[in-house]
This record gives C-alpha cells, sequence and structure tokens, in this order.
C-alpha cells in the first residue's frame, strides 16, 4: 500500500494488559476497528489523539509525524489535527449547543476548514438545537452535535469512539442516516471503533481486527468478511458485504428488487432506489445440489464453489462465486459430505430475503 | 461620636477592618489556592496524601500553635520577617500585611479544599474533550474547567471569608490590639468583655452576628440559584 495517509506504529503497557500494533490509515472511507471489549479498540484511538502518555512508538499522519518517542517527538492532543467524538460525547455541559459547535472551530488554528457551520448544522439535521444546553438534548442529539463539533475542529483524521454505543436502538436508528450521510460527503478519513458488527458493515470500508491488543487483520471490509481464515474469530458474523443497485419497492409485488452484475435479488424490505451495501451472513445462505425445487425462499441463485475451512469441530465455512463475487454459506460438516460438495462445483444458493440487509 | 450611648462603643472601625482583612485574604487565597487545588486534584502520585494532610492542618490545630509558629517565623528575627523588614523596612507583627500572611494560613483548607474537591467532581473528561478540539492547558483551564468548578469557587468564597471574619486566636497572637492595625471585630469584643464593657460586647457581636447572617445568606441564596440553573 502506497497511497497510505498514515502509519500507526505504536505501543502501550498497562499492568495487565499490552497494545501493540502497527497499521496503514488508508487515505479514504472509513476504517472500522472492530474487536471484543478490553482489546485494546479504545486505548488505540486514545493512543492516535495524544490522550495516553504511557503510548510509544510512531504516528504518521497527513505528512506530519505526531508521535516519534525514539526521536523524543510527542504532540499534545491539542496539536494533533483531529476530531475525536467519544463515546459519552462530553459536550461542553455550561455552553450551548452553538457555543459547543464553536470551540473548537475557534481554535483550528491555520487549517483549512473542512465545514462551515451551515454545512453542519444541515448535514447533521441540528438546527432547531444550535441555543439548547446539552442537557436538554436526547442522547442521539448530543452524539450528533458531538460530531458537528469535532468536523468544526478542521480535523485531517476522525477518530469515533463507539459514538452510538451509549444509545438505545431507536436513537441508533435514528442517528445512522447522518452517519451514512457523512460517510457519503465526508472526504477526512475517519477510524470507527465499534464492537457492533452491525455498524461496522455498514459504515465501513475498510476494517481492522484487534485481539487482545494485536492487530488480527487489516484490509478492505468485503474482502476481510470473506476470508476463510477468519471464519473462526468472526464467528456468526462470518458472511458477504455485497455493494448492489436497488430498483426500489414493487407495491403489486410486495418486495423491492436489487441488481449486482446482471443477477437479481429479491427482498421483502421496502428499499429505496439507489446504491446500497448488503450484508449476507454465511448462516443465512445454504446450498442446493441439482436443481432447486419450489421454495418460500425467494433468492435462489448459481453460484460456483470456491473452497472451504472446517470452523469448530462440526460446521464448515464454503467460499461461493456468486456473478464474480464472493459470498460465503455456513453449512454443517455432515452436509457437505452427504452431499459429496467438489470444488468448482456448480450448484445453486438460497439466501434467505430477511438476511440482506444495508 | 457615640457619646450618647450608655457605654463606651468603640465604633464600626473593627468590622471595617475586619472586612477588609476578609477580603484581601480570600481574593488572595483564591489567587494562590486555585492553582494548588488544581494540582492537588489531578495529582497521581503517593505524596498526595500526605500533602493534603498538611493543606488540612490548620482545621485541627489550635490557633495558638499557628500564632505561636507565625510570631516566631514573622518577627524580626524570623526568616519571612527579616525579609519583609528588608524589603519594606516595617515589621510584619503587629501589622494589618502580617494579619493577612497569617490568615491565608489559616483559611487556607477553607479555600482549597472546596475548589480541589470540584476539580476532582468535574474530572478530565472535558479537559480531554477541550484537548482534542485544540485548546491549550491555559485555554482548557479557564473556559472549561473553572466555569464548570464554579461551585467549588464559590464555597470557597464563602467559607474563606466567613472562617477569617470569625479568626480570634491568630490575630491576637501575630497581632495583637492596634485600633485600625490589627484590632478586629473579635478583638474589639474580647477587649470590652476583658474590661467588663458588657454593653458594647453586646453591641458589636449582635453586629456581626447579623452582618455574618446576611452574608451567609445572600451567598447561599446564589448558590442555590445557580444550582437549579
Amino acid at each position: 500500500m502506497t497511497d497510505h495517509f498514515g502509519r500507526v506504529d505504536i505501543r502501550l503497557q498497562r499492568d495487565d494488559f499490552e497494545l501493540a500494533v502497527d497499521f496503514a490509515i488508508p487515505a479514504k472511507g472509513v476504517t472500522g476497528i472492530f474487536g471484543s471489549s478490553g482489546c485494546g479498540k479504545t486505548s488505540l484511538l486514545r493512543c492516535i489523539a495524544g490522550l495516553e502518555h504511557g503510548a510509544t512508538g510512531r504516528i504518521q499522519v497527513n505528512g506530519d509525524s505526531w508521535l516519534d518517542s525514539v526521536n523524543g517527538k510527542r504532540l499534545s492532543p491539542a496539536e494533533r489535527a483531529i476530531g475525536y467524538v467519544f463515546q459519552d460525547g462530553r459536550l461542553f455541559p455550561h455552553k450551548s449547543v452553538r457555543n459547543n459547535l464553536l470551540y473548537g472551530e475557534a481554535r483550528r488554528g491555520s487549517r483549512a476548514a473542512i465545514a462551515s457551520l451551515d454545512d453542519v448544522v444541515d448535514l447533521l439535521g441540528i438546527g432547531n438545537l444550535l441555543e439548547r444546553k446539552p442537557a436538554a438534548l436526547s442522547g442521539g442529539e448530543q452524539q450528533r452535535v458531538a460530531i458537528g463539533r469535532a468536523l468544526l475542529s478542521a480535523p485531517r483524521l476522525m477518530l469515533m469512539d463507539e459514538p452510538l454505543a451509549n444509545l438505545d436502538r431507536a436513537r441508533k436508528r435514528e442517528i445512522l442516516p447522518y452517519l451514512d450521510r457523512l460517510h457519503a460527503e465526508l472526504r477526512v478519513p475517519m477510524l470507527y471503533v465499534s464492537h457492533s458488527f452491525g455498524e461496522v458493515a455498514r459504515l465501513c470500508d475498510h476494517l481492522l481486527l484487534l485481539e487482545k491488543g494485536r492487530v488480527q487483520a487489516a484490509g478492505e471490509l468485503e474482502t476481510l468478511l470473506a476470508d476463510l481464515d477468519l471464519g473462526e474469530t468472526l464467528g456468526d458474523m462470518a458472511g458477504a458485504v455485497l455493494p448492489v443497485t436497488s430498483l426500489g419497492w414493487r407495491e403489486d409485488e410486495g418486495l423491492s428488487r436489487l441488481h449486482i452484475d446482471g443477477m437479481e435479488l429479491r427482498v421483502p424490505e421496502r428499499l429505496e432506489a439507489g446504491e446500497l451495501r448488503l450484508r449476507i451472513l454465511a448462516s443465512d445462505v445454504s446450498i442446493v445440489v441439482g436443481e432447486p425445487a419450489a421454495s418460500s425462499i425467494l433468492n435462489v441463485m448459481p453460484a460456483t464453489i470456491i473452497d472451504w475451512r472446517n470452523v469448530g469441530d462440526a460446521m464448515v465455512l464454503v467460499r461461493l462465486s456468486l456473478a464474480g463475487r464472493h459470498l460465503l454459506a455456513r453449512i454443517s460438516r455432515a452436509s457437505l459430505v452427504q452431499l459429496k460438495l467438489l470444488q468448482g462445483q456448480a450448484v445453486h444458493v438460497q439466501i434467505k430475503g430477511a438476511a440482506i440487509r444495508r | 461620636m457615640y457619646e450618647d450611648l450608655p457605654f463606651r462603643f468603640s465604633g464600626f472601625g473593627p468590622l471595617l477592618l475586619s472586612i477588609q482583612l476578609g477580603a484581601v485574604t480570600t481574593v488572595l487565597l483564591l489567587i494562590v489556592g486555585t492553582p494548588l487545588a488544581f494540582w492537588l486534584a489531578r495529582l497521581r502520585s503517593r505524596w498526595k496524601i500526605p500533602l493534603e494532610a498538611i493543606v488540612a492542618l490548620p482545621l485541627v490545630l489550635p490557633p495558638t500553635v499557628l500564632g505561636f509558629y507565625l510570631l516566631v517565623l514573622l518577627g524580626p528575627g524570623g526568616g519571612i520577617g527579616k525579609w519583609w523588614f528588608e524589603l519594606t523596612g516595617s515589621t510584619l507583627t503587629f501589622s494589618f500585611s502580617g494579619l493577612v500572611v497569617a490568615s491565608m494560613l489559616y483559611s487556607l483548607p477553607f479555600v482549597v479544599q472546596p475548589i480541589q474537591n470540584a476539580f476532582e467532581a468535574v474530572g478530565r473528561r472535558y479537559d480531554e474533550a477541550a484537548a482534542v478540539l485544540g485548546a491549550s492547558r491555559i485555554d482548557t483551564f479557564f473556559t472549561v474547567t473553572a466555569p464548570l468548578a464554579v461551585r467549588g469557587f464559590l464555597t470557597a468564597l464563602i467559607m474563606g471569608f466567613a472562617h477569617t471574619l470569625g479568626e480570634f486566636g491568630v490575630v491576637l497572637m501575630v497581632g495583637g490590639n492596634i485600633p485600625g492595625e490589627t484590632r478586629v471585630i473579635s478583638i474589639a469584643i474580647y477587649d470590652h468583655v476583658e474590661s467588663l464593657n458588657y454593653g458594647a460586647a453586646h453591641v458589636t457581636s449582635a453586629i456581626l452576628l447579623v452582618f455574618s447572617f446576611i452574608v451567609m445568606l445572600t451567598m447561599y441564596a446564589i448558590n442555590r440559584r445557580w444550582r437549579h440553573d
């Protein structure tokens, strides 16, 4: 990777835990930092922000050195061009929403703005909140303001630490469309820490898998999720994320039609026309040998078996090619033997319509 | 001026001197005590507890003990007193300046502790939020940390002022009883009682009682309003 925008190679020693990671920050898009709780996701983000004084190593972002402990260089958090969104928002309780938003803008120094107050207010839908105090906002509103405040400080790197973790499901649903817009419109690279696989699959382009303070895998989201070697780690979350074009909802049929490289998927869900990302879990895909019989499952499509890997004692993760894209199916080892599946074999896959998600 | 009274009344001089002493002491203590309180609140060292114990000493020490050490230290032969004499040509003991120094030590915990508690309650969360938004430490302190700890400052102001106003033992040891210089209201009352002038003692005590009540009432009312803001 030559076009990378930054590199993080750091260590942080704690009493019972060591973080030691080395990875490249992609120049574009959102990188999900994913792992179980206690794996060091938040510590990693805090090290990059300069909030962990014990961190050693090197951090290079956008041509600037933020940390170079060998040469005794360490920029303070204020000197690093970051936009940090904390899990708990941390809006200043004594300032109005407007003054919270302007706090970072007034201190961005010589950096060119990436968004104006009007842009941010419009992007995040917070125009009617400007004169209120943070205590008068809902959790979702607070996080939207916190994101806006970070954007207005003209960051060169956005760091989001589980911004949705403290919100209930309804609030998450309320804020996710704004994060989609941010993803689509923001030109600044973003690191997004989460332990929710749904969020990562929906929002991220790249993925960094952390386990016990170490990088387990890093790369493009679609590639990693379909990586058989990670099947064990990903468990129930293994599956494919496919970019599709939605043709919109058909009232007469009661479903939405989606196209993926000439193939058609049907989803009994009201979807807008446009570009979407579908997440198809391996556990929601089954394999049929021979002509598929009539079935209540909407999507039955031809596919080719590429290879497979054992996951645990009883299950197998099978990688298939569907219109040139990779798809994973999680089936029992007994089925694999019974169906006499072979590499390169042409089969059909059944995808439960309900498994198709944004 | 007070010849018509049936007893010898020394006037409002001692009260005004007490108020002056309280005001000067409190302002100086806020200036000195705030950095100390902030430092103690953020300190993560095994020295924190001994340091806190030292700051708290005037709470338990008899005023005469504090007064005695101060008398020695501030006197013309003592370290600070000698330095002060060379600097200003006047002695610290039995002077208003000496009273201010003594009162600052005596009231130190009453100012430092509420501010430190407030800083600890605010925590580092908002400091970090300000830092990642590009604010320097000083900037963060004045725009975020201190405004969030404002009630601690108010408590410190009330306690520091009220405690200095009620000071007696230390003043007697260090300041003596010089009208207009060190004769604060508590000394005046003691003086009246000593000379069996109970009438004047009554009036002076009542003035202090009413004044103290008004100060407390005002400050608590302000504090209460901020709480509901």
